[in-house]
């Protein structure tokens, strides 16, 4: 007797549709499982045996053989436990078989047949509307998650008897609440509120939401330039839901999210700076996405630019760039997306200090420790800002910012580019010829740039940048032209940080 | 411009033992009395075995191939016996064959007429204290003295930097050939004091650096200068060697004092305890170099901007100048972050406000 069951792998920060099949043959007693399966899916022998078992059910006194389809996939983790149960009770007629061409199952085995909980629920459910699947049953805490997909009925099961009279087409017990657009309330993100004085920094983080652009901010230590970074989250456009599935699918199957909700506030990712390049961009010998893909669509946050690692960087560049990093490991290679805004910290000098009596660096000193700060990346970051010392009347002041309205005028200059560049687009990602197309320049801007250029101020990726740049200042003001102002505002965040642009000369 | 055999064949030798001459000075003090040495001598006191080879190619010396390569490294040499050599530098008779770029400014800034100083410091130096030598360096300039300095990091280049600023009245003295660069990030400087100044050294073209040659760069400094200012220095800093050198010669010297818990300030402070003139400015300097007649030629004036000024870039403009720095507070002035970023980085363009590390503006000096 033969019984296929549908059920799910991870592959990268995607599902990938896996047949179980399940074979009864007569013969000595015996429980193979094959199928290129990791050492969870070993032992997944015993916690089905048992579950089965300790649930009422009889486990066949057969040969027994599984095989995980197709077996050229990796496949790792607990979460075939379900599927192989359901074919080994299907292929011992204890369940009927003929619900099983239309639904997917999903989820981990306990010793006692409950069900239990696993990563990336939410992928699972959006890969059983592609394989045109009609229902798939997860245990009850994934199935608030999975029903987060339309399209397809979600039923949540506590146990192998109830996963089975799901099978059986009885009515199931546990009824969720339906979906009732449950997001997460972006009220705990920390806003601009608390933030006292930086007008110019705030401005720079405010065209930098509007644009996607990147940024550097640069200044002594206790200045609050993570703190303002950290509240770049609460000004960026809202998800849109497609968008909030996507990012709610990679944070599920990375197991930094649960709770059945779509992530509703965009990703805010601050690795440490020990990191190394493939936490970073993503990596290992099954490659795993990294911290760049965990910030998709979101923030990516490195505090202390210069202490990072080299070569973890320099691994950035291309895939800050493309959007998108392809992961080559052995025969495997996975491609993850790594659409992400990069945001970044750093003191001017080892001491922090640069600019002020205090400081105790030497000119050689700076520049060595800006040599660190790798030329190609700093060329790639489109805004770089000076957060000054707040002055102590700056401090007692009640904050300038109110973030409800730089949000709305975030929105708004998002809505002119997507008309523009079409939907989801952001001038941060216009390419040159877009660039051509859409920032043109009177004459008096071009010559403003022209000079800045023939004075060895902007490289030539530096040039394209100031025009993106330039472009969202203007339709922050909601202006469809770019004025002569609005260049110049663009270069007064292309500055080197300090003056040493000589030393490296 | 010339120089005579001789001397030319005492830069052959120089270069020829700079490497000895490394070596020996672990043993022998006194550098001035190394060099002191005839050419012969000289190969005698650090040539060691190979002193009879070193000698036949001393010897062998071909003064027209050296002056071909010279004029190919683009420097002219001139030689203590020719009128246009430094007449303040005559009085150090260690002094031979000097090698020039841009040595038809030479006459000009070496003039015994017209007052040059040697302004140094440390390497390691503060923004402040770059500054203090930048504004040093553009006022003496402009008020027509020359402003000899050692192109190294720091006080140095600063001191340069602001001389070419106010006019251009500078000589960079090198410890290498004339014709390298060395800081090589100083290149792009290097290249303008070359063109608007005066570069020399006592080193044949291409020689490269030994450690020495500092020391030895900084007695023909302070033989350059009716005075020397040191900016800050260490105690034990190669800048008082330059302040001692002076003293050797007869000149003055004087230094910028600075806080008594800082190590930048503890070589100036010394100066001053033992005599040497406290200066505050260019001012200070002009004062006790020539007298007070001279401190009305410091030229105290903004770069002056254009007429056709819009509005709010001219509201910013008085803003920097009447002292508003940090970046926050011409916002607040303005009332618009946009429009006042955008006006900043315009004057900035301009050259009429400078920026500042750490993000604040100031008024461009004359």
């Amino acid at each position: 007797m033969l019984a296929r069951v549908t059920t799910f792998a991870i592959d990268g920060v995607r599902s990938r549709p896996i047949t179980v099949e399940v074979d009864l043959h007569a013969g000595l007693p015996a429980f193979t499982i094959v199928g290129l399966g990791d050492q969870a899916v070993r032992e997944s022998r015993e916690r089905v045996r048992t579950a089965i078992q300790n649930s009422g059910f009889a486990f066949p006194q057969n040969r027994v053989t599984v095989n995980l389809a197709p077996a050229d996939l990796r496949k790792r983790g607990p979460g075939f436990d379900m599927a192989i149960a359901v074919g080994i009770l299907a292929a011992s007629g204890q369940v009927p078989i003929d619900l099983l061409d239309r639904i997917a199952v999903y989820g981990e085995l306990a010793l006692g047949g409950e069900l239990r909980g696993v990563r990336g629920a939410l992928a699972v459910a959006e890969g059983t509307r592609e394989s045109g699947l009609d229902a798939l049953i997860v245990p009850n805490e994934c199935a608030r998650e999975a029903m987060l997909i339309g399209g397809i009925a979600v039923h949540g099961a506590s146990d192998m008897r109830e996963m089975a009279s799901v099978l059986a087409g009885e009515p199931t017990s546990s009824s969720l609440p339906p979906l009732a657009a449950a997001r997460a309330k972006a009220r705990e993100v920390p806003d601009l509120g608390d933030v006292r004085g930086q007008v110019q920094a705030v401005y720079a983080l405010t065209t930098a939401a509007a644009g996607g652009h990147s940024l550097l901010l640069s200044g002594p230590p206790g200045t609050g330039k993570t703190m303002l970074a950290r509240r770049l989250p609460a000004i960026l456009p809202p998800l849109t839901t497609n968008e909030a599935i996507e990012v709610t699918r990679i944070h599920s199957i990375a197991g930094l999210h649960s709770g059945g909700q779509l992530m509703a506030v965009r990703p805010f990712r601050a690795p440490h700076h020990t990191i190394s390049a493939s936490g970073l961009v993503g990596g290992g010998s099954t490659p795993a996405p990294g911290e760049a893909t965990l910030a998709h669509l979101g923030v990516l946050f490195l505090d202390e630019l210069a202490e990072f690692a080299r070569p973890a960087l320099e691994a950035l560049r291309q895939p800050l760039e493309d959007g998108r990093v392809a992961i080559v490991r052995g025969q495997r290679s996975a491609l993850y997306p790594t659409l992400t805004m990069l945001v970044a910290s750093t003191n001017p000098c080892p001491c922090g200090y640069a600019g002020q009596p205090r400081c105790r660096c030497g000119e050689a000193d700076i520049a060595r420790y800006q040599r660190r700060l790798s030329g190609p990346l700093l060329d790639r970051i489109d805004l770089q800002v000076p957060v000054e010392r707040p002055t102590a009347a700056e401090l007692v002041e009640p904050s300038p910012h109110d973030t409800d309205a730089i949000r709305a005028q975030v929105l708004q200059a998002r809505e002119r580019q997507c008309a523009r560049l079409g939907d989801g687009a952001c001038n941060g990602r216009m390419s040159t010829a877009e660039l051509r197309r859409h920032v043109r320049l009177d004459s008096a801007s071009d010559a403003v740039l022209h000079k800045s250029y023939a004075e060895g101020r902007l490289s030539p990726r530096g040039h394209a940048r100031v025009l993106r740049v330039a472009r969202t200042i203007a339709d922050l003001r909601g202006d469809d032209r770019v004025a002569k102002s609005d260049v110049f505002a663009a270069i007064r965040f292309r500055q080197e940080i300090g003056e040493t642009a000589e030393v490296a000369a | 411009m010339s120089a005579c055999d001789d001397c030319l064949r005492r830069g052959f030798v120089l270069e020829l033992l700079a490497g000895r001459i490394e070596i020996a000075r672990h043993e022998r003090s006194g550098l001035r009395d190394v060099l002191a040495l005839s050419d012969e001598q000289l190969v005698k006191a650090v040539g060691g075995e190979a002193t009879r080879e070193l000698l036949g190619r001393v010897a062998g010396f071909h003064p027209d191939r050296h002056r071909a390569r010279t004029s190919a490294a683009s420097l002219s040499p001139v030689c203590r016996h020719d009128d246009l050599f430094p007449p303040r530098l005559i009085d150090d008779a260690t002094v031979h064959a000097l090698y020039v770029a841009g040595s038809e400014r030479l006459g000009a800034l070496t003039d015994p007429a017209t007052p040059a100083v040697a302004i140094v410091g440390t390497r390691r130096a503060s923004p402040d204290g770059m500054q203090t030598a930048r504004e040093l360096g553009r006022g003496l300039a402009a008020a027509g003295v020359t402003v000899v300095s050692g192109m190294a990091l720091g006080i140095d280049a600063a001191a340069h930097e602001g001389a070419l600023e106010g006019g251009g009245r500078t000589i960079a003295v090198l410890g290498c050939g004339a014709d390298v660069a060395y800081p090589r990030s100083k290149a792009a400087l290097h290249r303008r004091i070359a063109a608007q100044g005066v570069v020399l050294s006592e080193m044949p073209a291409g020689a490269t650096v030994h450690r020495w040659g500092f020391p030895a760069r900084n007695r023909i400094i302070a033989g350059l200068a009716h005075a020397t200012v040191v900016v800050e220095a260490a105690q034990k800093s190669g800048s008082l060697i330059t302040a001692d050198f002076a003293l050797e010669l007869g000149r003055d010297v004087l230094a910028v004092p600075g806080s008594v818990r800082s190590w930048r300030a503890d070589g100036t402070n010394s100066v001053i305890r033992d005599g040497g003139t406290l200066v505050r400015d260019a001012r200070d300097v002009l004062d006790a170099v020539v007298g007070p007649q001279m401190a009305g030629h410091v030229v105290e004036a903004f770069v002056s901007p254009p007429d056709d000024l819009e509005p709010e870039v001219a509201a910013m403009l008085e803003a920097v100048e009447g002292g508003v720095r940090r970046t926050d507070e011409l916002i607040a002035v303005s009332g618009d972050t946009y429009r006042a970023l955008s006006a900043l980085a315009e004057l900035e363009m301009m050259g009429l406000v400078r920026g500042l590390q750490g993000g604040g503006y100031e008024r461009t000096r004359l």
